[in-house]
């Protein structure tokens, strides 16, 4: 695939730097919203939407954003969007604005969505960086759905609502549910991983992951240029 | 005074240990998974965290009150808050630099970090959300920071020990972590009789 074709940037946010279960961005929203398969699917598709759109956004006005302004210019643009579709949600999906509550505001301080305006929309033309957006935005809600459908039939016995066994255990829905489903998705994932390639990811991903998301903003002092894994 | 100060007694439990900002609430897991290796550095954060928290979480208050709910604009509240935040962040880090270089040097890698530590937004949104005022908004934001430092201490003196045991490799790194912090989780339910 040509770098940087719309299907190379879906297939390089869904799978290759899925931003879930390889680059670990994200975490929050990811453990706190998928009680349910309906939950993730929701924020996943919410934040693909402003991801989209921030990037758009942002690759549009890359030559005019001054460098040394550009982490606060950035947040300005992201949380305008987050602002747009939280009155949208409300308006038109009230039981999922409900659902997801404090976290639709929260999805301006999501490392992925900085992370990409940062690593790729500053850098790249808007058709490219919308597709970016959405390939992340993507894999974010495959990976938040995911999580939700183990949750919610474990916990609950179900799937999408739809009952499958009756009971569960309550844990799984519960705070620390989140916890050890994730551990095992990863823990999975490592072990599919073994033997192919070195392991990329584990504790010193998720460190700079956020260490690389939290760079970005700490130089908007004009500090030194990141250095991001995302771009690596 | 006596029935305040119970309330505001109410509030700081239930934010510090109740509804522990990390272990129930899902804020600000990246430092708490990304900075908790060394005992030292985790207690660096926390008091870097608790340093911003509270000051954060006074001017988001007093901002809220006394500018947009009297003009109106309180649903640019997200807006506000982040950069609020952001700028916040950087003066107290030029301020700290400049009078306290004992206390920068201590706490000023961290201070950068925690812009995008989202309790510090999920804190300004939930005292708006809960209604606090301005003093209640402070103990609560002084209280979740401390719920987070109390909990990221005890992480990196688990993750401390953990280094020394045999861990299946498939749970190396992030599982056994993400493991731990689901035990502590429950760990922490133990607190819910309290209220």
């Amino acid at each position: 695939m040509k770098d940087h074709s719309p299907a190379e940037r879906l297939y390089n946010g869904i799978i290759k730097e899925n931003p879930t279960f390889v680059m670990m961005l994200g975490m929050c929203p990811t453990l706190a919203v998928t009680t349910s398969a309906v939950n993730g699917l929701g924020m996943g598709l919410t934040t693909m939407v402003i991801l989209a759109m921030s990037n758009l956004m942002i690759s549009l006005l890359r030559k005019v954003i001054p460098d040394g302004v550009r982490m606060p210019a950035y947040i300005v643009v992201v949380a305008s969007f987050v602002t747009i579709v939280q009155f949208l949600l409300q308006g038109f999906l009230p039981f999922l604005y409900d659902s997801l509550g404090i976290y639709i505001p929260l999805i301006v301080v999501n490392c992925i969505i900085l992370g990409r305006a940062e690593a790729y929309a500053s850098k790249h033309g808007p058709v490219s960086s919308v597709f970016d957006g959405i390939g992340m935005g993507l894999g974010f809600t495959l990976g938040l759905t995911s999580i939700g459908i183990v949750r919610e039939l474990l916990g609950g016995g179900a799937i999408f609502g739809f009952q499958i066994f009756e009971g569960g255990a309550t844990i799984f829905v519960l705070a620390p549910g989140a916890f050890f489903v994730l551990a095992m998705l990863v823990a999975l994932q490592n072990k599919l991983k073994e033997g192919k390639q070195e392991k990329r990811q584990g504790t010193a991903g998720c460190a700079a992951g956020c260490a690389a998301c939290s760079n970005t903003l700490c130089s908007q002092a004009g500090t030194e240029d990141t250095a991001r894994k995302g771009g690596a | 005074m006596g029935e305040q100060l119970q309330t505001l007694l109410m509030i700081a439990v239930g934010s510090a240990l109740v509804n522990n900002v990390v272990l129930s609430q899902f804020l600000g897991l990246c430092p708490f998974l990304g900075v908790s290796k060394k005992m030292e550095t985790a207690a660096g954060m926390g008091g870097a965290v608790i340093f911003v928290l509270t000051i954060s979480s006074f001017f988001t208050g007093l901002i809220y009150h006394f500018l947009l709910v009297p003009s109106g604009l309180t649903y640019l509240q997200t807006i506000v808050f982040i950069l609020v935040i952001a700028a916040l962040v950087q003066l107290v880090e030029m301020f700290l630099k400049k009078t306290m270089p004992a206390l920068y040097k201590s706490l000023g890698v961290y201070l950068p970090l925690i812009t995008t530590n989202c309790a510090v937004l999920g804190v300004a949104l939930l005292n708006v959300q809960n209604n606090y005022g301005i003093l209640e908004g402070t103990v609560n934001g002084l209280a979740t920071a401390v719920g987070f430092t109390i909990s990221i201490v005890l992480m990196a003196g688990l993750r401390e020990k953990i280094q020394y045991n045999d861990i299946p490799k498939p749970f190396q790194g992030m599982p056994i972590v993400l493991l731990t912090a689901g035990l502590m989780s429950i760990a922490f339910f133990g607190f819910s009789g309290m209220i």
